[in-house]
């Protein structure tokens, strides 16, 4: 990438400044400057609830600022809506992708600017553009013609580019773009990155990863509790440790707790002998322990999430079963396993985990009803005091537990889903990507609050697709290839390396 | 980990006060509706709008649906709709009116119509919850056969009631203070359905699968189970206003009921339930079912026809509506 030629001293493409926004009881933003040259990949980084999806959002014009200005290439603008930022040239692809399953790759590409002829929609034209544009981004094999629903996350991930590069854009904003890729999928990306701003379009990137931001990024914005604290920095020279510390007022990168001097021995909390799921993963056996924490690594497919969930009971196996405490559990009933002690956090914390239109107290508190209440009735004084105890536990913040659950950002809506698991006093924590979408500084603070509860008697089931975070949490590792565990060992005696070695070729390598 | 509960709530930490009344101040715009329509009323016609024996009357009118409303509204909650619940009424009606029922008097009468209801709204629920059906489907199919069903028994002929226990409930002597018993029903329906819906474990979870079904199957609600609870709870307010008609009418007929599906609907959708589920108010459903009513009171004194009673409906739906959009967007 030819670094030295980036026209920072160009006229800005986008300056925004003073911007401020508040919703009740938030304010999200307190007057941030940004300033974006044409050309660039400018990275925006903070831990969750530094605001930099309302920042995002008041760029694509979903959000009005209360306050601030925004100048496109040197001309004051205010952005009304969506439709008025895509007509100045900028496009945004969420992290949450919005793509309609039931339309075409075509349709969703075209969505609402149709080419049309007297009304009708011109098909095969639209087909065209779209074959040219996935041919663009390194995927030809993606059938315009086939339905959304049917593509994997990464494809998806490549339409919704398709169809951002369908307008005349100037200004991409991606928003964790890779957080749902496999490495070599990655790599596409940033080929793609490449090409565009070689074109003189700028990125507005948004990544946790910091080695990502190294690799495509020219300048990096650091945001902290909604102002930036730092603007323009150097993205390939700017020391990891400053940017740490920027990010979370402190030095420290993140770091994986301690694990206990004695590996947990007793008799297995879970069991699961032979569990199977026809098409997803085979014979399955796995021990759990009390206070011992086991990872699950694997890719995007290879089987992980689709383990635990059965474990759960949300999915019926095909074959084998699982006890806890030695007793079998009634397999595909989720009441079941609740009873007997399991609780999971799930992949999809917005669509699977919470009631996104309730309060802090009734999401913690969904699981335990009945240890609140009398033939159905709830004490909401206990209820709200005992959910409150252990939204502290976890530090769970702001401390409102009156606050709608969507307001909190998204490492505490999984502080507020273990919250969950921890008033149930469940033994068994079934964790899936627990620390997706969560920043640096708040995924220290989650892995110690996992290892704490192991520490305390809990057996915790781990799956990640990061692989430190398997090997740096977890006290044994499953690694999984296409639905069969190929390697079983201590953490401590894996790498990274041989992890992917197992997972790509599902044999170690020599 | 476990948490111990706390022994004792620490002052001024409990729930916010204002959380019980929060969607009551929602329904101040229902409430200033209310207020103009009986001012209105109190203009048009001084002397028969506010007189006692009108507005025993409009209480009364609004009982019968009110009750199938207060059903209907958890259902929405949770995410569902009933469209069978005017044909529950008719088909509960008709059956507690046959001949062979009356010979059983007064308990034979209220325990047809009530279980009629509740074996309508199992099959509803059994549908949706265990069968997979759409609910919009399944009690269109129930909204179908409960109407033949009741034609069939009927005949088409009206089935007068000749208990006179039954028939006694209906008459001024019966009113205590005032308020006639058919009032005093409907109340309770409504204290016990708030109370159900905002202080007990079933109206949390009714509340949780409406908002999001996945996330509360995961938290180890019985989603499927809560479903068919919510239909059956439907129909038993079926029942009960069945019952509240007979008594009002004095006979049972298979046209009973008629479009009371829209009308619960509306009254449960202005009052600021949401249709996509998630969010319900009793109250708000109530104050809807009021509005509805003293408007078709005050066209009947006013010798309107019911076509512009219909046009003014579905004006005040939608003017609610985008009421409480606004006010939605901005709490």
């Amino acid at each position: 990438m030819p670094q030295e030629e980036r026209p920072q001293d160009h006229p800005p493409l986008l300056t925004m400044s003073g911007i401020t926004k508040s919703f009740p009881g938030v304010r999200a933003l307190d007057g941030v400057d940004l300033e974006v040259a044409p050309g660039e990949v400018h990275c925006l980084l903070g831990q969750n609830g530094a605001g930099k999806s309302t920042l995002i959002k008041v760029l694509a014009g979903a959000h009005q600022p209360d306050d601030g200005h925004i100048t496109w290439n040197g001309e004051p603008v205010r952005l009304r809506s969506p439709s008025a930022a895509v007509r100045l040239g900028i496009a945004t692809i969420y992290q949450e992708l919005d793509l309609v399953e039931g339309l075409t790759v075509a349709e969703n590409v075209h969505l609402g600017h149709e080419p049309t002829t007297a009304g009708f929609v011109r098909t095969r034209a639209a087909r065209a553009t779209t074959a040219a544009l996935l041919k663009r981004l390194g995927h030809p094999e993606i059938d315009p013609a086939r339905r959304v629903g049917e593509l994997s996350a990464a494809q998806r991930q490549i339409v919704s580019m398709a169809r951002a590069l369908s307008h005349d854009v100037r200004l991409i904003v991606m928003d964790e773009p890779s957080a749902a890729l496999d490495p070599d999928e990655v790599a596409n990306l940033f080929r793609i990155v490449d090409d565009l701003t070689t074109d003189g379009v700028a990125v507005v990137y948004i990544s946790h990863r910091l080695e990502e931001i190294r690799r495509i990024g020219d300048r990096v914005t650091v945001l902290k509790d909604g102002r930036a604290v730092a603007r323009g920095l150097p993205a390939a020279t700017t020391p990891t440790r400053d940017v740490v510390a920027l990010m979370t007022g402190r030095d420290v990168p993140y770091v994986f707790p301690e694990r206990p001097a004695v590996p947990p021995s007793g008799a297995p909390v879970l069991h699961a002998q032979g569990l199977a799921r026809k098409g997803e993963f085979e014979a399955l056996d796995l021990e759990l322990r009390p206070g011992e924490i086991v990872g699950l690594a694997g890719l995007v497919g290879s089987g992980r999430s689709e383990i635990l969930e059965t474990v759960y009971g949300a999915r019926k196996p095909t074959a084998g079963r699982v006890l806890v405490d030695g007793r079998p559990l009634r397999p595909g009933s989720v009441p079941a396993a609740v009873a007997a002690g399991l609780g999971l956090a799930p992949e999809e914390r917005k669509a699977q985990g919470l009631l996104l239109l309730e309060s802090v107290t009734r999401n913690v508190s969904v699981s335990s009803l009945a240890r609140f209440s009398r033939a159905g009735w709830i004490d909401r004084a206990t209820e709200h005091d005992t959910a409150r105890t252990a939204t502290r536990a976890l530090s769970l913040r702001p401390d409102l537990p009156d606050a709608p659950v969507r307001t909190l950002s998204g490492g505490n809506q999984q502080k507020a889903v273990l919250a969950r698991w921890l008033l149930r006093g469940c033994r068994v924590l079934l964790l899936d990507e627990p620390t997706r979408g969560v920043d640096v500084g708040a995924r220290a603070e989650l892995y110690a609050v996992i290892r704490r509860l192991a520490d305390e008697g809990l057996a915790v089931l781990l799956v990640s697709s990061e692989v430190p975070e398997v090997l740096g949490l977890a006290d044994r590792v499953l690694v999984l290839r296409e639905g069969r565990v190929v390697h079983q060992a201590p953490a401590r005696d894996l790498d990274e390396h041989r992890v992917l070695d197992l997972v790509m070729e599902g044999s170690p390598a020599a | 980990m476990t948490l111990t509960t706390p022994a004792k709530a620490p002052a001024g930490e409990g729930p916010r006060r204002t959380l019980g009344l929060r969607a009551d101040v929602r329904n101040l715009s229902l409430l200033g509706v209310l207020a103009v329509l009986v001012l209105v009323g109190g203009l048009t016609r001084p002397a028969e709008f506010l007189a006692t024996s009108n507005l025993q009357l409009v209480l009364t009118q609004a009982s019968v649906i009110g009750v199938v409303t207060v059903g209907m509204t958890f259902v929405i909650t949770s995410g569902g709709i009933d469209l069978s619940v005017g044909a529950i009424v008719a088909l509960a009606s008709v059956w507690a009116t046959t001949l062979a029922t009356q010979e059983f008097g007064f308990a034979g009468i209220l325990f047809t119509a009530v279980a009629v209801g509740v074996g309508c709204g199992l099959v509803n629920g059994v549908l949706v919850a265990y069968g997979g059906m759409v609910p919009f489907i399944a009690t269109l199919a129930m909204l179908a056969s409960a109407r033949g069903l009741a034609l069939q028994i009927t005949d088409g002929r009206t089935q007068i009631v000749t208990v006179p226990s039954v028939l006694d409930l209906g008459v001024p002597d019966a009113y205590v203070l005032g308020i006639p018993p058919l009032v005093l029903v409907f109340a309770a329906v409504t204290a016990a359905g708030w109370l159900l819906l905002n202080r007990t474990t079933f109206g949390r979870r009714t509340i949780a699968v409406g908002g999001n079904p996945e996330a509360a199957r995961l938290a180890g609600i019985d989603v499927r189970r809560q479903r068919l609870f919510l239909y059956l709870l439907s129909g038993l307010c079926c029942g009960i206003a069945a019952f509240l008609l007979v008594v009002l009418a004095g006979s049972g007929q298979n046209t009973n009921g008629n479009l009371y599906e829209l009308d619960a609907i509306a009254a449960a959708i202005i009052g600021g339930t949401l249709l996509s589920g998630g969010r319900g108010t009793i109250v708000g459903s109530v104050l809807g079912v009021l509005v509805f009513t003293t408007i078709t009171n005050i066209f009947a004194l006013n010798n309107l026809q019911s076509d512009v009673q219909q046009i003014a409906k579905g004006a005040i739906i939608v003017a609610a509506v985008l009421v409480q959009r606004r006010t939605a967007r901005d709490s």
